[in-house]
């Protein structure tokens, strides 16, 4: 089953007086419950796909599907709302919040979003928090705890909405290897979990080898879409 | 929303000298602010209380055209026992009125049988008088305030002047308003001291002395002294009463008596007017001073945490709940700067009281400052700093609000 479905994106903007073209006639379509990478060089317009992705920018044309909802036909409060019902984001810089401790991180997008009540958001939190290692960090501030530790609490952030997608701009780049290999892992696990699609951009050819299509690009262009035969466990 | 308040104190709270310099710089105003609109207010009601209680009253009420005249003290604009009967029906009908005291009013000669020199005289019942102006006993320096019949209560001025103690024997001479003349003499009852005021220099006798000067067959009184039982309801008593007097016409059709409130008889109302209007640009500064402060604060803070904004907006919160966020930010700052100068403030107040300072206003010296200020007063200071912080916070919270997300996200 089909949860992304891209069609022919293109995305300009002007750079002073010159129009560059960031994004080329872009298809594609993603499935549930899958592990996918966008790699190419910087500049190939991976972070803008994933931000057209994530109902954060808007492209030039063509039309992209997430869940069956034409994103980018939805207005800037609309948007807001899909983002918080069916998108998780991992950042590059984790991005907690400093002033919110790891368990309030995790909870704040069921505290701000989606209003969920209280007995149902401690649980979700919690089982969150233990899938991802770091409910013993639970009281600690983001500046307390080390990188790896941050960016599996920006995992439980990501997944605690249940939602079906969760984009990641390069998650690992600020991490040692060993810390890049445990939040792929992780990312598998919750896929294999919770049924959730993770799509990320990278550079690093290690990781890429761990998910199960891999799209290259290169000048805004998507030159090549490889399967690498990893068994779905959806 | 609860949880909204939580960001946005440890937000402040994670800028902890800011919040500090910020929180400290509303309360100052705030305190200077209370300290100011107390020791004002203080020196103020004073001032009206000795320009009032001493002898003006808070309402008169005389015939029209009485107090265009008033420094001739003609004669010939008294009120008739007629006219006197319907206004005290009036006022006796007014629950409001503390008490009253009617004045017979002239000018006269007063010799010591030495020297002569001219006065101005008060005829008065003598204790409804000190019921209506309840400072008069407390500016007698000699003597007592009892003025018995064929006695005279003089300024402390004329008495200096014209070498007369207490117990000695003046005459006062007047023209009634056929234009004969009469004289009798008096006992010198009290000296008096004088009040700064309209009135504050005038002599007093009993009012059936006055009408024997000036061979009244019937009492005609100059002007009616109202004192009121809540200073507060001036301006509602005033109105009721002129307009129950606006249905008297004389002849001709017009109005047949004057009611003024102290504010049209005393040039001092322009010196409490001053006073307000200081206070009312004190509360300017104090905003002024809210609105930058919180403002600056808020500005620097949208700008610290764009990324922070961006990551929020990200992950769907709707942009009014950063619009909150920021607003409650700058509400709270508010809230703590009015709270701590609130308490400051009355602390403050209440060292000042008990200083017992002193001042001098016109003759009268050291009345003793109270500095006071009521709940009303620090709740409204508290409300306005309060809102002026709310206000400062929009635009900041607006733009917050307002941010793409991606661009948010991309700043360095």
């Amino acid at each position: 089953m089909e949860l992304i479905v891209a069609e022919n994106i293109n995305k300009s903007y002007q750079s002073g007086e010159v129009s560059v073209k960031a994004l080329k006639d872009i298809s594609f379509k993603i499935e549930v419950a899958s592990l996918v990478s966008f790699i190419g060089p910087s500049g190939s317009g991976k972070t803008t796909l994933l931000n057209l992705i994530g109902c954060l920018d808007k492209p030039t044309s063509g039309a992209l599907k997430i869940a069956d909802t034409d994103v980018f036909g939805l207005d800037r409060r609309k948007a807001a709302s899909f983002r918080g019902k069916n998108i998780g984001f991992i950042f590059q810089d984790f991005n907690l919040i400093p002033v919110l401790t790891v368990y309030e991180n995790v909870e704040y997008p069921l505290l701000m979003v989606q209003d969920v009540p209280v007995a149902d958001r401690n649980k979700r939190v919690m089982t969150l928090l233990d899938a991802v290692g770091v409910a013993d960090q639970k009281d600690k501030y983001p500046d307390q705890i080390s990188g790896g530790q941050k960016q599996r609490v920006s995992i439980a952030r990501a997944l605690v909405t249940k939602t079906k997608l969760v984009l990641a701009d390069e998650p690992t780049a600020n991490l040692d290897h060993e810390s890049a290999y445990m939040v792929i892992n992780l990312m598998k696990k919750m896929k294999d979990d919770l049924g959730t699609t993770f799509i990320f951009s990278t550079h690093d050819q290690k990781i890429v080898g761990e998910v199960e299509t891999i799209y290259t690009l290169e000048d805004g262009a998507l030159t090549s879409r490889e399967d690498t035969g990893r068994v779905k466990d959806v | 929303m609860s949880n909204i308040f939580k960001i946005a104190i440890r937000n402040l709270f994670r800028y902890k000298r800011r919040t500090l310099l910020t929180a400290s710089l509303i309360s100052t105003g705030v305190l200077f602010v209370l300290v100011f609109v107390s020791v004002s207010g203080s020196f103020k009601n004073m001032m009206v209380g000795q320009i009032t209680d001493s002898f003006l009253g808070h309402i008169q009420i005389h015939k029209k055209g009485y107090v265009e005249s008033i420094d001739n003290l003609p004669l010939t604009l008294n009120l008739n026992p007629e006219e006197l009967l319907k206004i005290e029906d009036m006022i006796n009908h007014t629950p409001e009125v503390e008490a009253y005291s009617p004045r017979i009013k002239f000018g006269g000669m007063f010799s010591n049988f030495v020297e002569t020199t001219n006065i101005r005289i008060n005829g008065v019942f003598p204790e409804r008088e000190i019921k209506t102006s309840p400072l008069l006993p407390s500016r007698i320096i000699e003597g007592t305030s009892e003025i018995g019949k064929g006695e005279i209560l003089l300024p402390e001025l004329l008495a200096k002047g014209m070498k007369i103690n207490l117990g000695d024997t003046i005459v006062i001479v007047a023209t009634n308003k056929d234009g004969s003349v009469n004289g009798r003499q008096f006992r010198v009852g009290g000296i008096l001291e004088s009040a700064t005021g309209p009135g504050g220099r005038d002599s007093y006798i009993h009012i059936e002395d006055a009408m024997e000067v000036l061979r009244m067959e019937q009492m005609e009184i100059s002007e009616i002294v109202l004192r009121l039982k809540d200073f507060g309801n001036l301006h509602m008593v005033g109105s009721e009463l002129k307009e129950i007097l606006s249905t008297d016409l004389n002849a001709k059709g017009k109005l047949k008596f004057e009611i003024h409130t102290w504010e049209k008889l005393s040039p001092f109302y322009n010196v409490a007017r001053m006073i307000d209007l200081m206070t009312f640009f004190i509360k300017l500064m104090l905003i002024a001073i809210v609105l930058i402060s919180i403002m600056n604060v808020m500005i620097m803070a949208v700008f610290e945490r764009i990324r922070e904004i961006g990551t929020i907006a990200a992950i769907g919160t709707m942009p009014e709940k950063i619009l909150f966020m920021f607003i409650i930010e700058g509400f709270s700052l508010g809230v703590v700067g009015a709270l701590i100068g609130d308490i400051i403030g009355v602390a403050a107040i209440l060292i000042l009281d008990s200083l017992e300072l002193t001042f001098n206003f016109g003759r009268q010296a050291d009345l003793l400052l109270v500095p006071t200020i009521n709940f009303g007063e620090i709740f409204m200071m508290s409300i306005i700093v309060i809102i002026a912080s709310v206000i400062a916070s929009l635009q900041p919270a607006f733009k917050a609000s307002r941010m793409e997300p991606i661009k948010a996200l991309r700043h360095v």
